[in-house]
C-alpha cells in the first residue's frame, strides 16, 4: 500500500512530528542565551522559584489555551489568529484583536531572521577557522564589525547582509514546502540534534577543570554561581516580573504560532499530552541544558566578576562576542566543532523558531484570500525581507531594539492577555474546558479550569500594568500614590521617549554626549571615528563609545572632561531619535495594513453568505 | 558545589527531565487514533 500524499490539505505527518514542532517553536535563542543571564540577574537559584510557579498558572494554561483554540478555528477552516478569535466570539473586535498573531510573526521574523543569520555565518567561521589566534577583544571587534554593513570580516562584500537574505530564502523555500514536507522535517532531524549539541557542549563545560586548557576556574563553579539560591531576592517584584517575563517568551505564547500549528488537528485528537510534552521539552532544554552551557564554560575561562560583567550587556553579547574566543582555548580541532556545535544549535533553534512565524502568515493568505501555498511563502520571504533591512542597516541606532520591544515583548503580553479574558469570560471555561479535555490523552488535574478562569487572566493583566509603569530601576518599592519616576523601558516611557538623552531632535548640526566622563580614547575603525566616554574615576554611570563619520568635525579631544548635553561634534546629524520613530510607524502601518486586510476579508465573507 | 545550589539543582533537573521523559514516551507509546485522524502518514490509499 502506498501513502496518499497529494491533493490532499495541508497537515502533520505524524504525531511526534507535530510534537517536535511544536517543541522547535518554543526553542529558540532565549533558551541559552536569555535564561541564564536572566537567573545571574534575579537571585541565582531562587529565580527558578517564581519561574516554576510562573510556568504552573501562566505558561502551562497559557499552553492549553492556544492548543484549544487553534484546533477549535481549524475545525471550522481557519489557520490564523484572527479568525480563529473571530470564531469563538461574533464581536468583530476579537479578530482585529487577532492581528496581533499575525503582526508580530512578521515583525519578530524580521529581525530574528537577522540573528538566525548571525548563527549561520558563524557556524561558517568556526568551520573555516576565522577565530583561530584572535585575541577576546578581536573576536568582540569581529562582531562589531559584522554589524558594520559596509565592512566585510572575510572579504565577502555585504556580508552580513548576504548571510541574511540566504537565511529568508531558506526559510521561505522551506515554508514553501509544507507542514509534513517542510518544517516537521527540519523538527524531526533538527530538535534532536539541537539536543546532541546541547548535551555535548555541556557536558564540556560541566566537566571543564582548572588549568586544564587554559582554564582558571572548574566549569562547575558556573554552575554553582548560577544554581545557589539567595531566597532574599523572592521579596523583590522585578524578580517575579523578569521570571513570568522569561516564562512567556519561553513557550512562544502570545504569538500566534501554537494557534496556527494545532490548527491543523482534527477535533478529536489529544491537546493534553502533546501540550505537555512540547512544552516541557521546551523547560529540559532551557533549565538543564541552557543553564549548563554559556555561564560554566565563560565562569571557567573568565571568573564570576567579568561574566556578572558582561551579562549586564545581555546573552548576545555574550554568545557572539565572547564565545568563539572561549572555544579557541580548546584547541583547533575541538574549537571548531564547539563553534559548530554551539552556533549550529543556536540556528537550529532560531529556524524551527523562525518557521513557526511563517505558518501563521501564510496560513492567513490561504484561508482568507485564496493564496497557493508557494506564493504565500514567497510573500512572507519578502515582507520579511523589506521589514528586516532597517534593523540590518540600523541596528545599532536602536531599530532591532525598538522591534524586539514593541512586537516581541509588549506585542505577545497585550496579546496573551486578551486571548485568555477571551478563553475564559467570553467563548466560556465551560466550553473551553470541554474543548481543553476532548480527546485527551491525559488526565488533567481540575486546578487547571480555577487557574484559567481565575490565575492567569488576572496576573496577565498585573504584567500588563506592571510593563505599562515599570519604576525607574524596577524599584517596586518606590511605588506610591503620590506617583513614581518611571523607567526607560516602561510602555509609558518609551512613548514618551523617556531616556532618549539631550540629542531630542531628528536633524541637527551638533551632537551632544549622552554621558558624563572622560574622553577616554578616540580611534579609527572600519573608516569611521569612534570616540570612547568612560566615567572618570570615581565616577558611576556607563561607559559609551560614539561613531561618526569622517565627515564630521571632532569638537573634543582625548583627556576631555565631557559632561551631559555638551558638545562631541559637529556636521550633518540624523539622531537616533528619527530612526525609532520611522520604526515605529512602519510597524504601526504594518499592524493598520492587517487589520485592514481582515476587515475586507470579513466583508467577502460577509457578502459570500449573504 | 554548595550544599543548597546541588539540592536546587538536583530537584530540579531531575523533576524537570522526568516529567520531560514520560510525557515523550506516553506521545510515543499511546495508540493511534481511529481514522480519520489527523496525521497523513497513517492514511492508507486503497
Amino acid at each position: 500500500m502506498s501513502k496518499q500524499t497529494i491533493n490532499k490539505p495541508e497537515a502533520w505527518g505524524s504525531r511526534i512530528g507535530l510534537v517536535l514542532a511544536m517543541a522547535g517553536n518554543a526553542v529558540g535563542f532565549g533558551n541559552f542565551l536569555r535564561f541564564p543571564v536572566q537567573a545571574v540577574q534575579n537571585g541565582g537559584g531562587a529565580f527558578i522559584i517564581p519561574y516554576l510557579v510562573s510556568l504552573i498558572i501562566l505558561g502551562l494554561p497559557l499552553l492549553l489555551i492556544e492548543w484549544s483554540t487553534g484546533r477549535f478555528g481549524g475545525k471550522l477552516g481557519h489557520h490564523s489568529t484572527p479568525f480563529i478569535m473571530g470564531s469563538m466570539n461574533r464581536k468583530m473586535i476579537w479578530k482585529y484583536v487577532g492581528v496581533f498573531g499575525v503582526f508580530s510573526n512578521l515583525a519578530i521574523a524580521s529581525y530574528y531572521c537577522y540573528m538566525e543569520s548571525w548563527t549561520m555565518s558563524y557556524v561558517y567561521h568556526s568551520i573555516m577557522g576565522t577565530f583561530d589566534g584572535m585575541s577576546q577583544h578581536q573576536v568582540a571587534g569581529f562582531f562589531d564589525g559584522y554589524l558594520e554593513i559596509g565592512y566585510s570580516t572575510t572579504g565577502i562584500p555585504f556580508e552580513a547582509i548576504i548571510f541574511f537574505v540566504f537565511c529568508i530564502a531558506l526559510n521561505t523555500w522551506i515554508l514553501s514546502k509544507g507542514l509534513s514536507g517542510g518544517i516537521e522535517k527540519v523538527a524531526i532531524y533538527g530538535v534532536p540534534l539541537l539536543i546532541v549539541f546541547g548535551i555535548f557542549l555541556a557536558v564540556k563545560g560541566i566537566t571543564m577543570k582548572s588549568g586544564s586548557m587554559g582554564a582558571v576556574f572548574d566549569g562547575v563553579e558556573g554552575l554553582n554561581f548560577l544554581w545557589t539560591p539567595k531566597y532574599d531576592s523572592l521579596l523583590n517584584p522585578k524578580v517575579w516580573m523578569a521570571a513570568a517575563g522569561q516564562i512567556f517568551f519561553t513557550l512562544s505564547v502570545g504569538m500566534g504560532t501554537i494557534q496556527c500549528y494545532a490548527s491543523y488537528l482534527k477535533e478529536k485528537e489529544d491537546i493534553a499530552l502533546n501540550s505537555m510534552s512540547a512544552g516541557f521539552t521546551n523547560e529540559f532544554v532551557e533549565i538543564v541544558l541552557g543553564s549548563s552551557v554559556i555561564i560554566p564554560i565563560s565562569v571557567g575561562y573568565l571568573g564570576i566578576e567579568k561574566v556578572i560583567e558582561l551579562t549586564g550587556l545581555g546573552g548576545l553579547g555574550l554568545a557572539f562576542r565572547t564565545m568563539p574566543f572561549l572555544f579557541e582555548q580548546w584547541g583547533v580541532i575541538l574549537s571548531a566543532l564547539a563553534g559548530v556545535a554551539f552556533f549550529g544549535l543556536l540556528f537550529i533553534a532560531g529556524i524551527t523558531s523562525s518557521l513557526a512565524m511563517g505558518t501563521p502568515v501564510m496560513g492567513f493568505l490561504q484561508d482568507e484570500f485564496k493564496w497557493k501555498r508557494k506564493p504565500s511563502a514567497l510573500a512572507f520571504g519578502v515582507i520579511v525581507l523589506i521589514l528586516g533591512l532597517p534593523t540590518v542597516f540600523f541596528f545599532k541606532n536602536g531599530v532591532f531594539d525598538e522591534y524586539d520591544y514593541w512586537a516581541g515583548t509588549i506585542s505577545l503580553v497585550v496579546f496573551a492577555m486578551l486571548e485568555a479574558i477571551l478563553f475564559a469570560w467570553f467563548f466560556g471555561m465551560n466550553r473551553g474546558w470541554e474543548e481543553i479535555t476532548r480527546g485527551a490523552d491525559l488526565k488533567l488535574p481540575r486546578f487547571f479550569k480555577f487557574l484559567l478562569k481565575f490565575v492567569t487572566p488576572v496576573v496577565l493583566i498585573a504584567i500588563f500594568i506592571g510593563s505599562l509603569v515599570t519604576p525607574a530601576n524596577d524599584d517596586w518599592s518606590k511605588v506610591s500614590f503620590k506617583g513614581w519616576e518611571l523607567s526607560n523601558t516602561s510602555i509609558l516611557g518609551q512613548l514618551s521617549h523617556k531616556g532618549i538623552g539631550p540629542n531630542k531632535n531628528y536633524f541637527a548640526n551638533t551632537f551632544y554626549s549622552e554621558n558624563e566622563g572622560v574622553v577616554d580614547s578616540i580611534f579609527i575603525l572600519h573608516h569611521k571615528t569612534h570616540v570612547t566616554v568612560a566615567p572618570d574615576s570615581g565616577q558611576a554611570g556607563p561607559e559609551k563609545t560614539y561613531v561618526m563619520s569622517k565627515k564630521k568635525t571632532l569638537l573634543v579631544k582625548a583627556g576631555d572632561k565631557v559632561v551631559i548635553g555638551q558638545p562631541l561634534y559637529s556636521g550633518n546629524i540624523v539622531n537616533n531619535i528619527f530612526l525609532i520613530d520611522m520604526a515605529r510607524l512602519l510597524l504601526a502601518s504594518l499592524f493598520l495594513t492587517i487589520s485592514l486586510m481582515v476587515f475586507i476579508a470579513h466583508r467577502k465573507q460577509k457578502l459570500q453568505k449573504q | 558545589m554548595n550544599t543548597s545550589a546541588i539540592v536546587l539543582i538536583s530537584l530540579v533537573w531531575i523533576s524537570v527531565t522526568w516529567l520531560t521523559v514520560y510525557f515523550f514516551v506516553k506521545v510515543l507509546t499511546k495508540p493511534k487514533k481511529p481514522e480519520p485522524d489527523s496525521f497523513t502518514n497513517n492514511d492508507d490509499i486503497d
